[in-house]
């Protein structure tokens, strides 16, 4: 019998005429020169990640760190280190005792709310309708959508303000206002949740109609508790939008602190309030509107990154 | 030049050849555009045509109850039983005309003037007269209600035809009852988006008309209404953007689109590769705590932009924290300008946006290379690629093919990124060589919105807003004309 295996080991492979192959010899001098290598890639990749962690944290920790030192007794505008001499609660006191800062929270907090149910609703009935049922001007009013996305938001800002204006929710009235505008269009932002839809099977719908149910049961009983995962999303997008915006709660607030949400406000507090003496209070402020919202995510990061990872690849 | 010919081609030379092959292909697509254009209207007219014809014939053939119809919405409905919808048919005429004649007319009346009598004084009493800004809005208004007025019409006229018809052929007409049971089943489409539609309606397109005419007026600060007030001005304020010399803004606007272009570029690309390559990174093999490193990087996403983004503006500023620990080490004598030089402040912006985008763009990517047929990294390294290789032609490949979509809608969103330029640089430095308030890391958007709130000269906003609609519009059809080539190559499918 000749030999099956013919072995080269100066190129590490042996010729195996029985199977016909050709194969690659893991000699243990191959073996520990790859471990070492990947050893080695391996602690940089570490380093790297953990200064990225510092850097990406940093920012965080100072705002923490900063929101302790006190306007009164220290410095309450910028200074040149992070850690407070002494610590303090008196950025957190005068924010409890000052009411505005509450006030402010109080308006946010609604908003969020509000919005969150509204526009889930809008949002989950477009795209329910779109996903799932076939009209006249079907075609048209995804088009019609698609077109009108394409022009600058700020565009018509002035123009909505003076709407607002008109049906008296501007200044004192500004919440309800911010909600009529977050919610209006809202039905605009249905590709995500269409596209969830798209990929329940049809053959569910169908078999539930032979079986009698109206449009609206299928809805109700059968697509909704499929989709929780979406639906969360949708919650919890527009429950975090409203914690965010700036430009158009200072347009309609327009001076009348009392209607501000938080972003206006501690905008205020950092760029027009005589910034230096407002920055830890502003930290403060920041952390308290931060814990919240940051938990939150952190509980619905699964549903979250399903959402954006759908929408990216579906486009 | 054939297909093996193309296929023979490099990738730089392929990506050449459809760029020019797209080029040419634009006196084309123009021709055909507007001979759609043309069929399209022709379809219209015709479209037209028959209707009236068929309005004419229904009245001619109808009985009582259809011609009274014509006048009366509803009555036909209601004469055979179909209550509800013709007391709704009813009640929509009524609205509409009590809205036109105490309302609606007088606006559209003025609609070609704007209005010329101003708001005065004579003494202490205030003498009211037209408002531009009203005469605009309801004018808009109003022509939309009269549009929908005769559609409603129109179909009131094709219910009179059918009910007359199916009535003749001894057939039963839906009831009331019925037509609200459809509302949740056959009908379902319009109970749900019945109300998501007004809402776009009245907050977004009739805003966006509004602002889209303003483009062609003079409503500024020195013409608010109503005491001074506006008028048609034609393509003016078109030509006071786009040309230079004088008070034009011409060359502002070259300046700031330049500046919006290339941040949209890197705020994309530069993201995008750092991203997949810190995702890349974490997904790697052996590297543990994986979600710890994941959880840290989310952090900014969760935390509002309004605090991070001040808190970091602050932070990078003259008297912040880092210019003040250099100069406490001694590193530099004296601050950075990081927002006070042009060439800084633009580099800072860059800088961090990869702070706020690394993070998104790593969520994204891991779902994507988890999909990734690890067979194929198996066979790569069979035949002896190293990462880098891998890298190159398995990885970015796949990942440009499956995100091509996405870089599109991300470029758009940072030539619109708001937040990022606001929040951290308001658009400064300012400079006395840039007209119109506007500062050098400003975007068109950020522009227009300084236009609108602290300039108070709507006109030139409109007319920017407008522009940036055109430019979103030509990458959009240029990507996506040049986007079949990318998916023939079916190199994953």
């Amino acid at each position: 019998m000749t030999t099956k295996k013919t072995s080269i080991p100066e190129v590490d492979i042996e010729i195996d005429q029985e199977k016909g192959v050709i194969r690659e010899v893991k000699t243990e001098k191959y073996l520990r020169s790859k471990k070492n290598h990947e050893k080695h890639v391996n602690r940089s990749i570490y380093t790297i990640l953990v200064i990225m962690s510092i850097i990406w944290l940093a920012p965080f920790v100072f705002l923490v760190l900063q929101s302790f030192r006190s306007y009164l007794t220290e410095s309450g505008g910028m200074v040149d280190y992070v850690i407070p001499h002494h610590f303090s609660l008196d950025n957190y006191r005068y924010l409890f005792q000052d009411g505005m800062f509450f006030r402010w929270y109080g308006n946010t907090l609604i908003i969020a709310l509000v919005c969150a149910v509204i526009q889930t609703c809008m949002v989950l009935s477009v795209s329910y309708a779109l996903s799932r049922m076939r009209f006249r001007g079907r075609k048209l009013f995804m088009n019609v959508v698609l077109v009108l996305g394409m022009f600058p938001g700020f565009l018509t800002m002035i123009a909505l303000y003076f709407l607002l204006k008109q049906l008296g929710l501007t200044q004192e009235g500004a919440i309800p206002g911010l909600i009529l505008i977050y919610c209006a269009s809202s039905g605009m932002g249905y590709y995500i949740s269409k596209g969830f839809f798209d990929t329940i099977p049809k053959s569910l719908d169908e078999s539930a109609r032979i079986d009698g149910a109206s449009r609206a049961l299928v809805f109700w009983k059968i697509i909704m508790p499929m989709s929780k995962p979406i639906v969360i999303y949708t919650i919890m997008m527009a429950f975090m939008a409203p914690w965010g915006d700036y430009v158009f709660a200072s347009y309609v607030a327009l001076g009348r602190a009392e209607s501000y949400n938080v972003a206006v406000g501690l905008y205020r507090w950092v760029n027009t309030n005589d910034y230096q003496g407002y920055f830890t209070r502003f930290c403060a402020g920041g952390v308290l509107v931060a814990i919240p919202i940051t938990l939150l995510f952190m509980f619905l990061q699964k549903y979250y990154v399903e959402g954006v990872t759908g929408g990216a690849v579906k486009g | 030049m054939t297909d093996l010919d193309y296929l023979k081609l490099s990738k730089p030379a392929k990506i050449g050849y459809d760029f020019l092959s797209f080029l040419k292909r634009i006196p084309m697509g123009i021709v055909r555009g507007v001979q759609k254009l043309f069929r399209s209207i022709w379809h219209i007219i015709c479209l037209f045509g028959a209707n009236v014809k068929d309005v004419i014939m229904t009245f001619v053939n109808g009985d009582w109850k259809t011609r009274i119809s014509f006048l009366i919405m509803g009555f036909g409905n209601c004469a055979r039983g179909q209550w509800l919808r013709g007391i709704l048919f009813f009640l929509f005429q009524t609205v509409f005309n009590l809205y036109m004649f105490n309302f609606g007319m007088p606006y559209l009346a003025k609609f070609s003037t704007l209005g010329d009598i101003p708001t005065t004084k004579k003494g202490r009493v205030t003498v009211y007269g037209d408002n531009s800004f009203f005469i605009l809005l309801y004018g808009i208004l109003t022509i939309f209600f009269i549009l929908a007025f005769i559609y409603t019409w129109r179909v009131n006229v094709r219910q009179n035809k059918l009910g007359q018809k199916y009535l003749k052929e001894g057939k039963r007409l839906q009831t009331g009852k019925e037509d609200l049971q459809s509302m949740a089943d056959e009908q379902f489409h319009k109970t749900l988006l019945a109300l998501p539609t007004l809402g776009i309606f009245t907050f977004t397109v009739l805003p966006i008309i509004f602002m889209i005419l303003v483009a062609f007026t003079n409503f500024d600060y020195e013409h608010q209404p109503p005491s001074k007030l506006f008028t048609w001005v034609g393509w003016d304020n078109f030509h006071t953007l786009l040309s230079s010399g004088g008070a034009n803004y011409g060359d502002t606007f070259r300046q700031v689109l330049f500046w919006t272009l290339v941040w949209a570029f890197f705020a994309t690309f530069l993201n995008y590769f750092m991203g997949m390559l810190v995702a890349i990174m974490i997904n790697k093999k052996g590297i543990r705590f994986k979600k710890v490193w994941r959880t840290i990087l989310v952090m900014t996403i969760a935390i509002p932009q309004f605090v991070s983004l001040l808190y970091v503006s602050k932070m990078f500023a003259a008297d912040g924290l880092i210019n003040g620990t250099l100069m406490r080490w001694k590193w530099i004598s004296e601050p950075i300008p990081f927002w006070t030089n042009a060439h800084w402040a633009r580099f800072t912006v860059i800088l961090i946006n990869l702070w706020i985008g690394i993070p998104y763009l790593m969520l994204i990517a891991t779902g994507i290379l988890m999909n990734i047929p690890a067979d194929l990294y198996e066979s790569a390294r069979m035949d002896g690629a190293n990462a880098i290789q891998m890298y190159m032609k398995i990885t970015l490949p796949y990942m440009l093919f499956v995100t091509g979509p996405y870089l599109l809608t991300s470029f758009i969103g940072n030539i619109n990124n708001f937040n990022v330029i606001f929040l951290l640089t308001q658009g400064k430095p300012l400079s006395m060589e840039l007209a119109g308030n506007a500062g050098y890391t400003d975007l068109l958007i950020t522009w227009l919105y300084k236009m609108t709130v602290s300039d108070t000269n709507y006109k030139i906003a409109a007319v920017i807003g407008i522009l940036v609609f055109i430019i979103t519009v030509i990458i959009n059809l240029v990507v996506y004309n040049l986007m079949p080539s990318v998916k023939n190559e079916e190199d994953f499918q």
